[in-house]
């Protein structure tokens, strides 16, 4: 074999408590290679990387450069190698310029001053020959997250590296940036670099990579030749059984008006634009609404409006034909609203409260689960443990496990069986499927599908196009904090979406 | 004009321990840890540099080298202040404890243990620490002749001047440069906005803290001596709660040198009124008030309050201080 | 329940807590004999036992120690109950001086019985506790700069209305010095907290009174209002994740704003109780009372549970009974050194319990994979 292998990772084990992330797993990358590294969230694909960039130290297992055993304890061993990485979630300092940002580690000196003249020129030269426009003045917390991510691929390029890591690059991009960071790829790959492309969507791989390593629960599944595959056995090699794409559903038989919603206005607290301008749309019973659009255009603070997280600065919100523009929260929800929330860490649970404190987080001021101000405990766990048998969340004490010890997948059943067991008119659910493996994605996609049927109102908001696609019965496009375009799933194509999600069409925009 | 001449220099002499201890909080919270233990450092700090003084005062070389002594005396402050701070920063960084908590903790020891030592080495009940009277810079240090009587410049500059006042400008230009134009500078703020990502290119976090902390105990310590020759009435195992008013400074000055500075001034300006109120013509009087000095003692707290309502929503503060930070998590 | 049965003894987080703080205290308390050793090598077994036995040695060391610990419980219930609903309550220190503020303004000036006293040092905390709390539900100031800032703030206020009102002084009751407030046995021996149960058992011991009662039955009400009542669980929530709680329609300013105001209550309570035993009397100073700082220790040492605080209080309480008593040949603030370190060794008690937990688990599977 006269393979030209410039990284080998051979039999990678790594343990965290509880947990094999990485069990003997075996990756090859030549020199020159697009290699795409597949499998679902918590397949351990991140560790895998975060061992070769020296974030992390494996038990056991070796990786070789050109052949030649090398020990990474640290990002600067992996650098020294020629290893960069573009981390998942950005490793941007926001208060620096995007100059600072790439220059961090490896800075230039003189008599122990900065000196930033040559790194700009550097950096201004690298930005030009791959067509990366960014401005090295700007502070990175002015920037669009395309712009920071092109900052992240600079920050690789101007340490000189020649394998790159792309951990889920494409998750914060519209479709048609995706094709332009293909490009990009593709045009590291002609000079010579390698790169290592983590994703879990299949179109991408079949796109750009010549060769595939599939991770299933933290083992290699094996690598394939991208030419001689199919997206079918793609998938199943990473989930370990055959995958329904599409979600059954019955057509849809839109009622009457459950949600209206009417020149919604939300400031933003990130900048001193609103970051919804006007939004009017409305949702009826025994339909899935869907908010599609890039992150960051506006959909998390409209729907921290409508829910009252946030508190709106013009408009109108009806429920049920009720007024509840500026109710408080408790209201809203016993008017009838549920709310899935984006982050399920940060609003969905208390995590350091039991699975039954927190299956009453709505409701643990009913009647029926407290009297004259004290809790009724009996009631809270009986209730607890019919919902855990009810919705299949699996946890290792019942009810009273710690929130926080549950898995991913787990955690969002609960709060699924939350919120639907309250019998919302209106379910609210954003990114209800975030992180989550693909049973437990099926799982919950069911769920909605099924709270449709039995008549609620469904308002998604999703990031991703699939999902949008496959779910719901009518997409509402938002960019820039306004809603851009309506349109029916069964006319439309996600290239179509696109455009508007890049703000480059507009519907209705002569009129205006 | 002669209360003027007065006032200014009181506000120098108060504002430099001002200055330097809310410095070295800026280089801790910068790092990211919160260093609530200010106080504690300038206590062990002003200890040891007292004590350094009294042995040069009893072996005659302070006497024959008055400033030489002084220098020395600084750098037992810097150096004890900052073993002290490694405390905090072995719990803060290596324990990854709660830092206000272990902050606490260094604060309710230092003072005990000021009074013990002073006890140990002195002998039971004699609680102050004297301060030699030839610490002062006078005109005579520069070889000037007396001048007669009071006059406006000798009392701006030469009655209350303490070596402390140019090592304090000094260290504050080079607080500033450090922070802004070096590469240490770029990397410890770094660590306290995004310490993942200063991890991820290479940069020790735990050590890039650790050296936060140490600077915050050096000039926290300094700071101690700083104050203590500033209230004049020797070392008494306390630092009137300036470590305290050092984080106000701090906050006030939004974690940047030049605005601390700003605020040092200020805060001093308020101590000297509360403390010469009876004495300066100008303030009301409040006929028939007793011991009005508490009040003008409260106002730099209460303005501090208020002006923390118009600012916390833009502060600064560095994004990741006070959370441990933990190579394992993600 | 039979599910928590089966949890083994030492895995329990309440027994590591309890066993975490006893690691502390013995580790707190060997450093305070080496140190002792260092100072004065001859007195220092005659001073360890001064300082581990004195407050057993009489029925009035007994109630010294009882007398200390009423305030300190209430301090630490303080700092303990803030805790659970997130928020570190550095401020006790402003509470309790403006709680014995109150309750002497109403003994003395007003001239009122002491339960009225007591009531009144609830209200001037809770006043003192409210300002931290608000600043942090709505401006989002950290709660720990207002409540030193208002520990400044309270004492001199406090010394500045003493020193303007001679009826509140010693002097304007026959005795001669206007530096403190009246003695309550000469002003009002109505203000003074009555003996109770106690009023034979201790003999003359002119420490002891109900104060200690009040604290324990305080300390059960924490309890059962943090454990058992929808208002516990709304803070406790908010302590935990105060997005959560807005999430689920809690009003979490509301309720930061209300933990911050019992809190404050609860050490204002405390220095009722201290200063309307008739024992002591508020001298204007120019430094903050040390007591409130030292209910951190006791809450700490208790995990914030409010049954603990019982116990930490008493054992402080017990230590600086016997530090007193090793002077001359030490000074009395060893034991703050000796507290220092408990707390300090306190603030990695998440440390604490892995060690424990570690070493449990090691002698569990002996002979296991090692690192």
């Amino acid at each position: 074999m006269a393979d030209n292998f410039v990284i080998e990772m051979l039999h990678i084990t790594k343990e965290f408590p509880g947990i094999k992330a990485n069990d003997d797993v075996t990756l090859q990358l030549r020199k020159g290679e697009i290699h795409a590294l597949l499998g679902e969230n918590g397949a351990g694909k991140s560790t895998l990387m975060s061992v070769l960039f020296g974030l992390y130290q494996p038990e056991k297992g070796v990786i070789k450069k050109n052949g030649k055993e090398v020990k990474i304890q640290n990002p600067n061993d992996a650098n020294a190698l020629g290893i960069g990485m573009v981390h998942q979630h950005f490793k941007l300092v926001e208060c620096f310029t995007v100059l600072d940002n790439i220059i961090l580690g490896v800075e230039d000196t003189r008599h122990g001053f900065l000196q930033k003249d040559a790194a700009r020129k550097k950096v201004m030269q690298l930005s030009e020959k791959y067509g990366l426009k960014v401005d090295p003045d700007a502070l990175v917390s002015d920037i669009s997250v395309g712009m920071q991510q092109r900052v992240e691929i600079l920050k690789m390029l101007y340490r000189d590296n020649e394998i790159l890591i792309f951990d889920e690059p494409t998750a914060v991009l519209t479709p048609q940036e995706i094709d332009e960071l293909m490009e990009i790829m593709r045009g590291f790959k002609a000079e010579g670099k390698s790169i290592l492309f983590i994703t879990h969507k299949l179109n991408e791989i079949m796109a750009v990579a010549d060769r595939c390593t599939v991770l299933q629960k933290g083992r290699g599944i094996g690598t394939v030749d991208i030419a001689n595959t199919t997206k079918e056995e793609l998938s199943r090699m990473m989930v370990g059984r055959d995958v329904q794409f599409a979600v059954d559903k019955a057509p849809c038989k839109p009622g009457r008006t459950i949600l209206e919603v009417n020149g919604l206005v939300v400031p933003s607290k990130v900048h001193k634009n609103n970051a919804v301008r006007g939004v009017s749309f409305e949702a009826k019973a025994g339909e899935i609404v869907c908010v599609a659009g890039i992150e960051g255009n506006g959909q998390t603070e409209l729907i921290y409006g409508l829910t009252g997280l946030e508190k709106v600065t013009g408009g109108t919100i009806k429920l049920n034909g009720k007024d509840i523009t500026n109710a408080p929260i408790r209201e809203r929800s016993k008017d009838g609203m549920s709310h899935i929330p984006e982050d399920r860490h940060k609003h969905g649970l208390v995590l350091d409260y039991t699975v039954a404190d927190n299956m009453v987080l709505q409701r643990y001021w009913q009647p029926e689960f407290q009297n004259h101000g004290f809790i009724k405990k009996g009631a809270v766990m009986d209730y607890a443990e019919r919902l855990i048998k009810q919705y299949d969340v699996r946890s290792g004490q019942g009810p009273i496990t710690i929130a926080r010890s549950m898995s991913g997948g787990n955690q969002q059943k609960a709060i699924i069986a939350r919120e639907v067991d309250k019998d919302p008119d209106l379910l609210v659910a954003v990114q209800p499927t975030r992180g989550l493996d693909v049973g437990a994605i099926e799982y919950i996609h069911k769920q909605i599908v099924a709270e449709r049927d039995k008549g609620k109102a469904v308002l998604l908001v999703s990031l991703e196009l699939d999902e949008v696609m496959n779910l719901s019965d009518r997409i509402l496009v938002m960019y820039e904090g306004e809603i851009v375009g309506e349109f029916d799933p069964k006319t439309t194509t996600v290239e179509e979406l696109g455009l508007y999600m890049a703000g480059a069409k507009k519907q209705g925009e002569a009129k205006a | 004009m002669m209360i003027a001449a007065n006032i200014i220099s009181l506000t120098v002499l108060f504002a430099v321990p001002l200055l330097l201890v809310a410095l070295g909080g800026m280089f801790s919270e910068h790092s990211g840890v919160i260093n609530i233990a200010l106080e504690g450092m300038m206590i062990i700090g002003a200890l040891f540099a007292c004590f350094t003084l009294q042995a040069f005062d009893k072996s005659g070389f302070g006497p024959a080298h008055p400033q030489l002594a002084m220098l020395a005396a600084i750098l037992v402050a810097g150096l004890t202040g900052m073993i002290f701070s490694f405390f905090l920063g072995f719990a803060a960084i290596n324990l990854k404890a709660d830092q206000t908590i272990g902050g606490t903790a260094l604060n309710q020891f230092a003072p005990a243990f000021a009074v013990v030592m002073t006890w140990a080495i002195q002998g039971q009940g004699l609680t102050t620490i004297a301060i030699p009277s030839w610490v002062r810079i006078t005109r005579d240090t520069f070889g000037l002749a007396p001048v007669d009587g009071p006059s406006f410049w000798n009392n701006l500059i030469f009655k209350y001047f303490y070596l402390t006042t140019p090592v304090a400008v000094v260290l504050f230009i080079a607080a500033y440069i450090v922070m802004y134009k070096t590469r240490f500078g770029l990397r410890l703020r770094a660590c306290g906005e995004h310490p993942q990502a200063a991890d991820s290119v290479g940069i020790n976090v735990y050590k890039m803290r650790y050296a936060g902390v140490l600077i915050s105990g050096f000039l926290g310590g300094i700071g101690g001596l700083a104050y203590t020759v500033a209230a004049g009435s020797g070392f008494n195992s306390d630092v009137g709660g300036y470590g305290f008013l050092a984080l106000a400074v701090m906050i006030f000055g939004n974690w940047k040198p030049f605005p601390i500075l700003a605020s040092s001034v200020f805060f001093a300006l308020f101590k000297v009124i509360a403390a010469y109120s009876s004495s300066l013509p100008f303030l009301p009087k409040f006929e028939g008030v007793k011991e009005i000095s508490n009040f003008y003692q409260m106002l730099p707290y209460i303005v501090t309050m208020i002006v923390l309502i118009f600012t916390s929503k833009n502060s600064q503060a560095p994004k990741a201080e006070g959370i441990p930070y933990d190579k394992g998590s993600r | 329940m039979s599910k928590k049965s089966k949890q083994p003894l030492l895995q329990n987080p309440g027994v590591v807590g309890v066993l975490a703080s006893l690691l502390s205290i013995v580790i707190g308390l060997v450093l305070g004999f080496i140190l002792l050793v260092i100072l004065n090598p001859g007195a220092s077994l005659d001073g360890m036992k001064a300082m581990m036995t004195t407050g057993f040695a009489s029925m009035d060391k007994f109630g010294k120690v009882l007398y200390q610990a009423a305030p300190l419980m209430m301090c630490g219930l303080s700092v303990g109950f803030a805790f659970k609903t997130g928020l570190f309550n550095i401020g006790a220190p402003g509470q309790y001086t403006m709680g014995a503020f109150f309750a002497l303004l109403c003994g003395i000036q007003f001239q009122m019985p002491w339960f009225v006293c007591l009531l009144a040092s609830a209200i001037g905390g809770a006043i003192w506790g409210i300002f931290p709390g608000l600043f942090k539900a709505y401006f989002n100031v950290n709660e720990v700069i207002t409540s030193i800032m208002f520990n400044w703030i309270g004492m001199y206020l406090v010394n500045l209305i003493l020193a303007n009102s001679p009826h509140m002084l010693a002097s304007g009751w026959g005795a001669s010095n206007s530096d403190r407030t009246a003695a309550l046995s000469a002003a009002n021996p109505g203000a003074i907290l009555p003996k109770g149960p106690f009023a034979g058992l201790f003999g003359n011991s002119s420490w002891i009174n109900i104060g200690i009662i009040l604290s324990i039955i305080f300390a059960l009400i924490v309890w059962v209002v943090l454990q058992k009542t929808t208002f516990g669980y709304e803070l406790k929530a908010c302590g935990l994740s105060r997005d959560a709680a807005q999430y689920a329609g809690i009003n979490a300013k509301r309720n930061i704003v209300l933990s911050m105001v019992i809190a404050g209550a609860l050490s204002g309570i405390g220095g009722g109780i201290y200063y309307l035993a008739g024992t002591g009397q508020y001298v204007i100073e120019k430094s903050i009372l040390g007591m409130g700082f030292n209910g951190i220790p006791v809450a700490l040492l208790a995990s914030s549970n409010p049954v603990g605080t019982i116990f930490s209080a008493l054992f402080i309480s017990y230590i600086q009974v016997g530090g007193a008593a090793m002077q001359p040949a030490y000074s009395s603030e060893t034991i703050d050194i000796v507290i220092a370190v408990i707390i300090y060794l306190a603030a990695f008690a998440l440390l604490m319990r892995g060690v424990i937990a570690k070493a449990v688990s090691g002698r569990k599977e002996k002979g296991g994979a090692a690192k």
